[in-house]
């Protein structure tokens, strides 16, 4: 696949856990203003791939460009990066509304915010509660405010749907939706084949550490000639099996 | 011609007692040779250096405004020799070290009925000197050594062979040995201070049947020494931090009968130190912040220590005997933790005053760095618990709840 | 440091209003208070605290942060995303830390001492000491806890680590030491077992504490040696730094692998 300006282009991405290789030369593009799913089974490096977008973990080797820009040590490169992590666990006796002031504090004045989330989720009343009092659901709501609040160019969401309620999760949807047709770029992870299918462009499909597929989230199903996202991705893996053992 | 002109004769109110007055313009030894006994000699201010005075009449010397007898660091000053000689208000300055003999700023020997009384004793080898002296009084005397070496230092108050001498209300610091006693009999010690010597502040052995009432002996190196002597009593006495690996508030060391009453023992490395000492009573003694409060060495037997105050030592009871014939009773103990539940005051169960950690250090002293550690409180719980090492035959069967007054 | 700052502001205020930094704090407040009541002398007190800031500080330090640094993990990582260094995010996680655990030991001791009053100037000193000896422990053992959190992934064996080093640390060496001095006791021993007090902060703290308690006992046999050793201002300074050194170690340790870790 061929992407033209990409937003994001990884090049030969290593990573070993010990002697385990989690990621062998991961080599992809992403395009700007789109959505991007990357999908996977679990163990496929995934997570790995994110981790080091976000500077949470180190890679052994290969290259990442954001925006043109070589992205190495400097942690200020991840200004442009907006993340919501999966889990949503915050320092227990901090209110919503402090951990926000604290990333605004962190980030710096010069970040334009954007609490239009705040408002769509009716978040206000439980922002100034203590965290630990919030349920799974509200603090799930906070983590997602938190992702969005300071306008990233790309947006690295994973498992963003997990643990909220149906509402929120259409909100959050259209959202994700709107912040695309506002140009931003989006990374997103689930396990919900639907949901993805509703909302990504492109799909990267990771196996074993290896890119497996890589492309408009069409091309995909029509390559496979199957009707769902999910049978797709199964039927790649199905080859991607067959492949193994025979080589074997 | 000129001597006899400077000396004045006065015909006191008495009638046969001449007072003879000294200036620095004549000696001291001048007005002895024409005094008569009975004569009252009074030495006006000023420095007196002049070869030793040998007193050998029955006179009263008197200083006024402190004349200073100087001994020019090369002999002794003074010797008496006669019975009820008086030596009162002077400073004896400068009595050189000597290695062949004993040289004392004042030395009474074999002589009765002396009084040597508010003199001052600056920079002398030995101060007050008495051999084979009886029925004397010293008192009020401040004697300062230069503070040398414990060798080229010698006793500020020094008794030998003699009895039924008085000391009372004296300073004595920088010399070897406070107050030392040596064959002397009967004799009193009261209300003395002796301080910062080199060796002990009071050291004596041999010396039977003396009392020790309401002294200070302070920060001497090596503490109080008692040793080889009989029937001693010790009253009121402050024993305060003489510290260092050899240093004792109170060293008994092959005494018997001694009686310990109403004594402090505060801040020594060990407050008392009985080795071979039999038959001690100690009753109302205070033990505070010493390192050792008591430690009973073996061979010490039938010692009784009742109602006395044990606080804040880092050990209470040491010994190297796990027989013990010394009785413990109706102390207060602050390490005490036990239990009073009939409020009579006593508590209801033993103490046992021997940590297993005081014989560990005993046998093993570096090992004294861990004190205080978690390590050794477990380990001191345990033999409480479970006693193997520590002598069980050493106990305070009667506790006090409350340190006695 | 701006940025060390900015974390520390947050997790502090996190920190503080935890219910187990107020337990923390009230527990020295009542030990404190009861040690000053039911001891007289307030030199009593203190020698009752030295084993209780021995024990418990270390205890609490390693085993409390060990937790606060896995239950963390997700917020950390959290962080680690946002554009600031790793080194200045550790830092104020550390030290968000270390210091309210140092002020509820310091306010819980200081605060009964303050209500009773104490006069005598050697007691304040010998107080100061103590207070100092328990935050540079807090400090290391914060430091401790950190490096074990980040090194083991598995939160049981984090505690598990966190436990054992409190243990040997605060009970098993001195055992150790113990068992040495009696092996070697035809030896002069006095300097080896400085130096192996030196290497052991719990040990250095406690003999600190020595030094100003029992000076009596100090004086005599081995004390002697020690004292003249701790008596110099040159052993006192190398005793001091040793100190700081363990306060500082631990973190640095923690901060390196913090650098380097792969979350």
């Amino acid at each position: 696949m061929i992407v033209i300006d990409p937003i994001l282009r990884i090049d030969g991405l290593t990573k070993r856990f010990g002697t385990l290789p989690v990621l062998q030369h991961v080599s992809v593009a992403i395009a700007r203003g789109r959505v991007t799913a990357i999908l996977g089974p679990n163990g496929a490096g995934k997570t790995t791939l994110i981790k080091i977008l976000l500077g949470l973990t180190r890679r052994d080797g290969g290259l990442i460009e954001l925006d043109g820009q070589p992205l190495g040590d400097d942690p200020s490169a991840r200004a442009a990066i907006g993340y919501m992590p999966q889990i949503a666990r915050f320092p227990e006796n901090l209110t919503g509304a402090e951990l926000v002031e604290m990333l605004v504090d962190l980030r710096g004045p010069g970040a334009t915010l954007d609490r239009d989330l705040i408002d769509r989720f009716r978040l206000g009343g439980d922002l100034t509660k203590p965290l630990r009092t919030l349920s799974g659901g509200t603090r799930q709501k906070v983590n997602a405010v938190l992702a969005f609040l300071f306008t990233p160019t790309l947006l690295v969401l994973d498992e963003p749907t997990a643990g909220l309620d149906p509402v929120a999760s259409g909100v959050l949807k259209d959202k994700i939706r709107e912040e695309r047709e506002r140009g931003k770029t989006l990374i997103l992870t689930s396990h919900v084949m639907s949901e993805l299918e509703e909302l990504a462009d492109d799909i990267v499909l990771l196996l074993d550490g290896r890119v497996r597929f890589a492309g408009p989230l069409r091309d995909l199903t029509a390559r496979t000639k199957q009707i769902s996202l999910e049978r797709a991705v199964a039927q790649l893996m199905r080859e991607a099996t067959d492949a193994g053992s025979e080589a074997a | 011609m000129i001597i006899s002109a400077l000396l004045v004769a006065l015909t006191t109110l008495g009638g046969s007692r001449d007072t003879i007055v000294v200036t620095p313009r004549s000696t001291v030894a001048a007005a002895i040779a024409r005094a008569h006994a009975g004569d009252v000699i009074r030495v006006e201010p000023g420095t007196y250096a002049e070869p030793m005075i040998v007193v050998d009449k029955q006179v009263t010397l008197v200083g006024e405004g402190w004349p200073v007898l100087d001994g020019q660091s090369a002999h002794q000053i003074m010797s008496i020799t006669a019975d009820d000689v008086t030596v009162r208000g002077f400073v004896f300055r400068n009595v050189g070290t000597s290695f062949v003999e004993d040289r004392a700023a004042l030395k009474v020997t074999k002589a009765r009925g002396c009084t040597i009384s508010d003199n001052r004793i600056e920079r002398a080898f030995f101060g007050i000197y008495l051999a084979a002296a009886s029925d004397c009084r010293i008192t009020n005397n401040v004697i300062t050594g230069a503070g040398a070496s414990e060798a080229a230092a010698g006793n500020g108050i020094h008794l030998w062979t003699s009895n039924r001498i008085h000391i009372e209300g004296n300073r004595i610091s920088g010399q070897r040995d406070g107050i030392y006693f040596e064959f002397v009999r009967e004799s009193e010690v009261i209300g003395n201070t002796s301080e910062h010597n080199l060796r002990y502040g009071l050291h004596f052995m041999y010396s039977d049947d003396c009392r020790y009432v309401d002294n200070v002996f302070r920060a001497n190196s090596a503490g109080v020494a008692v040793m080889m002597t009989k029937r001693v009593t010790m009253t009121g006495n402050h024993f305060e931090s003489n510290w260092g690996s050899a240093s004792y508030g109170l060293l008994l060391k092959e005494v018997y009968d001694v009686r310990l009453e109403r004594n402090q023992f505060v801040r020594n490395t060990v407050g008392l130190l009985a080795d071979g000492a039999n038959r001690i009573v100690a009753e109302h003694n205070e033990f505070r912040r010493n390192g050792w409060a008591v430690k009973l060495l073996a061979s010490t037997d039938e010692g009784h220590f009742r109602a006395n105050n044990f606080i804040g030592n880092t050990f209470d009871v040491a010994t190297n005997n796990r027989e013990s014939s010394n009785e413990l009773a109706g102390n207060y103990w602050d390490a005490y933790r036990g239990y009073d539940l009939d409020h009579n005051g006593v508590g209801d169960v033993p103490f046992h005053p021997v940590r297993l950690f005081s014989l560990l250090v005993q046998t093993n002293e570096p090992s004294l760095i861990l004190l205080r550690s978690v390590f050794i409180s477990l380990l001191d719980a345990a033999e409480r618990a479970i006693p193997t090492l520590t002598p069980q035959a050493l106990a305070d069967r009667s506790p006090m709840m409350r340190p006695l007054p | 440091m701006k940025t060390i700052a900015k974390v520390m502001k947050y997790e502090l205020s996190d920190v503080v209003r935890s219910r187990w930094l107020v337990a923390y704090t009230l527990f020295f407040v009542i030990v404190t208070d009861g040690l000053l009541r039911f001891s007289g002398a307030s030199a009593n007190a203190e020698l009752g605290l030295l084993n209780v800031v021995l024990v418990v500080i270390p205890l609490v330090s390693v085993v409390f942060g060990t937790m606060h640094v896995y239950n963390a993990r997700e917020f950390t990582e959290l962080l680690l995303a946002q554009p600031i260094g790793r080194r200045q995010l550790f830092g104020g996680l550390y030290l968000g830390l270390a210091i309210p655990l140092s002020l509820g030991f310091a306010a819980g001791v200081g605060i009964p001492f303050a209500l009773h009053g104490f006069d005598d100037p050697v007691q304040r000193r010998t107080l100061a000491t103590l207070l100092g000896i328990g935050v540079v422990l807090t400090f290391s053992f914060t430091g401790v806890a950190f490096a074990l959190a980040l090194r083991l992934e598995d939160k049981a064996k984090g505690l598990a680590a966190a436990i054992a080093i409190w243990l040997v640390t605060t009970v098993l060496y001195d055992g150790l030491v113990l068992l040495l001095g009696a092996m070697f006791a035809d030896y002069p021993l006095e300097r080896p077992l400085i130096a192996l007090m030196m290497l052991n902060p719990v040990d250095l703290g406690r003999v600190l504490m020595l030094l100003q308690l029992d000076v009596s006992a100090l004086m005599g046999y081995t004390g002697a040696s020690l004292k003249s050793f701790f008596g110099t201002s040159g052993g006192m300074l190398l005793a001091v730094g040793a100190l700081l050194l363990w306060a500082a170690l631990p973190p640095l340790a923690a901060l390196r692998r913090f650098g380097r870790k792969d979350f």
